[in-house]
């Protein structure tokens, strides 16, 4: 019921967290983590090495379940939701190291990310019914048309692995947006690029970000990609929100400072 | 027209190949050992096959495929027994043997049900379980299916079962038709055909998926619980049909005939084929029952000859004889000639 009042509160947020903790063992990795993402923004999520970032998008994501907090996704609360329940709510991600499908061709990687709403099952599959093949045009039109906007097409019938690395990541995101997320988690989508490759992917992002309409919230290291991107940018160590704001006040923040450079008091 | 041929050209050559076969079998130019060779050959497609759904598509390690197999073997000999044959066991046919004949599909379909149930041993636990550890599940899937069927001692425990000739002889006696080849030649080609358009479907990809990357499946909405229950279902159901016309085709069944040494047998055939390629799995289906025949002369022997041919298969082409791909993708030309869906 909660959930559903929620949904419907006008501007609702994409994704809010509460109190988010989670522990492994007596490690806690992610303490107390609070976060309200407004649809159509662009923010980021900074930290030093093991400071809890990617343990944050596994939670959102559903790969770990919480030990305490609440997570709502459009309102609606991921509690107990696998992974592909969530995705199927409208969250969607890339990997700090890329995970596609590597021996199946990119068309396949695109259409693949189409599952939770193909619409028929195993039997329409083996029977190829009417629903089947009507479905299947349609997934096959879009994922090209996907492949087509991200100029990705000439590829379609290689093997991701076969593809240059800069590519690869390209193609990563564009198998996200193949699910039609509401939310965008990138997980450093700048790792191993150089610096042209940097470029472009600051242009790429901006560009999904207008074109499809989709909140993103990102983790990145280089600096400079956070601070072209993202209005809003919280800073966590050691599982500890340290300081949140925008890229100017999150720079000149004295406990981010501190943690990425040490304290010289000692 | 050239169209149509393309569209058609399989369909063409299994019903030419497949009329060839019932036609010379009803006309005794193939002997009784010439033909029961080539309907294991089409029990071994459907049993290499089904197995490679799950160790090359999905790249699990299933060595418990005869267990299921065994399933589908008792399932639909017993039901088919009691219904339509008079038997010592179960006493007086239940319906006049002369429906036997309609009701044979559905016997064996009951016993891939029943298989495919069976196979759920195994796929609850695939949900938690990967690679070594899930090798062993099946393994150990394969024993409890058998040893429970030697324990039941009502249908023949250890001695087997048997009675399934009689069934056969009452579906000649209504049509005189070679009936177990039409049969085999149906489900073989049914069983290929199954399997191919779940694993072209973008449904069917999951498999792909999950194989690839699982946390990838799952995280881009595959839901990888149920991929892999359908994908398990369908290949201990299939190996079920495959063990129904298996018993039928002998007459005769017992649980040693379904234990570890049959489930690598399969094993070495989708080796021999290589994972993921369908077309490879018929193939080495097809060779591999020749060579055993060609074997038997050195009969025990043999079992030191085949594992030594895997460990030179392994050696010097592990990707088996078509290593992840199919016919058309070897030979470009030939997906010009064929379309197969």
């Amino acid at each position: 019921m909660m959930a559903q009042t929620l949904a419907q509160t006008e501007n609702a947020p994409v994704l809010e967290i509460r109190g988010l903790t989670q522990q492994f063992g007596g490690l806690t990795a992610v303490n107390d983590f609070n976060v309200k993402l407004t649809p159509g923004g662009l923010s980021g999520l900074i930290g030093p090495n093991g400071a809890g970032k990617t343990t944050v998008f596994n939670l959102v994501s559903g790969f770990y379940q919480p030990t305490k907090g609440q997570i709502f996704i459009d309102g609606v609360p991921t509690a107990g939701l696998k992974p592909h329940k969530v995705t199927a709510l409208g969250v969607a991600r890339t990997f700090q190291n890329i995970r596609l499908w590597n021996d199946m061709t990119v068309l396949d990687n695109i259409r693949v990310a189409q599952h939770y709403r193909l619409g028929y099952g195993f039997f329409h599959s083996i029977a190829r019914s009417k629903r089947y093949q009507q479905r299947e045009d349609e997934i096959a039109k879009e994922a090209a048309e996907l492949l087509e906007v991200f100029d990705l097409q000439r590829f379609a019938l290689d093997v991701p692995k076969n593809l240059p690395y800069g590519t690869q990541r390209k193609l990563e995101i564009a198998r996200a947006l193949s699910s039609h997320p509401k939310l965008l988690l990138l997980d450093e989508p700048a790792a191993g690029l150089n610096s042209s490759d940097v470029q472009e992917l600051i242009r790429l992002i901006r560009w999904i970000h207008k074109k499809f309409d989709v909140t993103i919230w990102m983790i990145e290291h280089h600096m400079d990609v956070m601070m072209e991107l993202c209005t809003q940018i919280k800073v966590i160590d050691f599982g500890q929100t340290i300081a949140e704001g925008t890229p100017e006040t999150v720079r000149n923040h004295p406990a981010v400072i501190t943690a990425y450079l040490g304290d010289d008091n000692i | 027209m050239v169209f149509m041929l393309r569209r058609y050209s399989i369909h063409l050559i299994l019903a030419l190949a497949g009329g060839a076969i019932v036609y010379s079998a009803d006309q005794e130019y193939l002997g009784l050992y010439t033909l029961s060779v080539l309907m294991f050959m089409g029990v071994n497609v459907i049993l290499s096959t089904s197995l490679n759904l799950v160790n090359g598509y999905m790249g699990e390690f299933s060595c418990g495929h005869a267990g299921f197999m065994a399933v589908g073997a008792y399932v639909s000999s017993l039901l088919g027994v009691w219904l339509f044959a008079k038997d010592r066991v179960f006493g007086v046919p239940l319906l006049d043997p002369g429906y036997a004949l309609y009701a044979f599909p559905v016997l064996i379909l009951i016993g891939g049900v029943a298989a495919a149930l069976a196979g759920l041993l195994v796929a609850v636990p695939s949900y938690k379980t990967r690679g070594d550890y899930l090798a062993i599940i099946t393994i150990a899937a394969n024993y409890i299916i058998i040893s429970a069927i030697e324990n039941i001692g009502a249908i023949g425990g250890s001695r087997g079962f048997m009675g399934m000739k009689r069934l056969v002889n009452s579906m000649e006696d209504v049509v005189d038709l070679p009936w177990m080849p039409i049969w085999v030649i149906i489900f073989t080609i049914l069983s290929v055909w199954v399997i191919r358009r779940y694993v072209s479907s973008t449904f069917g990809k999951g498999v792909s998926a999950i194989c690839q990357d699982e946390v990838a499946a799952e995280i881009m909405s595959v839901n990888t619980n149920k991929i892999k229950t359908v994908t398990f279902m369908l290949s201990s159901g299939i190996a079920g049909i495959a063990g129904g016309l298996f018993a039928y085709i002998l007459g005769y069944v017992n649980p040693g005939s379904f234990n570890i040494l049959k489930s690598t047998e399969v094993l070495v055939m989708v080796y021999l084929g290589g994972m993921g390629s369908l077309s490879g799995s018929i193939l080495s289906a097809i060779l591999f029952t020749i060579l055993l025949e060609l074997l038997r002369p050195l009969q025990i022997i043999k079992w030191i000859v085949i594992p030594l041919l895997l460990i030179i298969l392994m050696q010097f082409r592990p990707e088996g004889i078509m290593g992840n791909r199919e016919l058309g993708d070897l030979f470009p030309r030939l997906k010009k000639l064929y379309r197969f869906k």
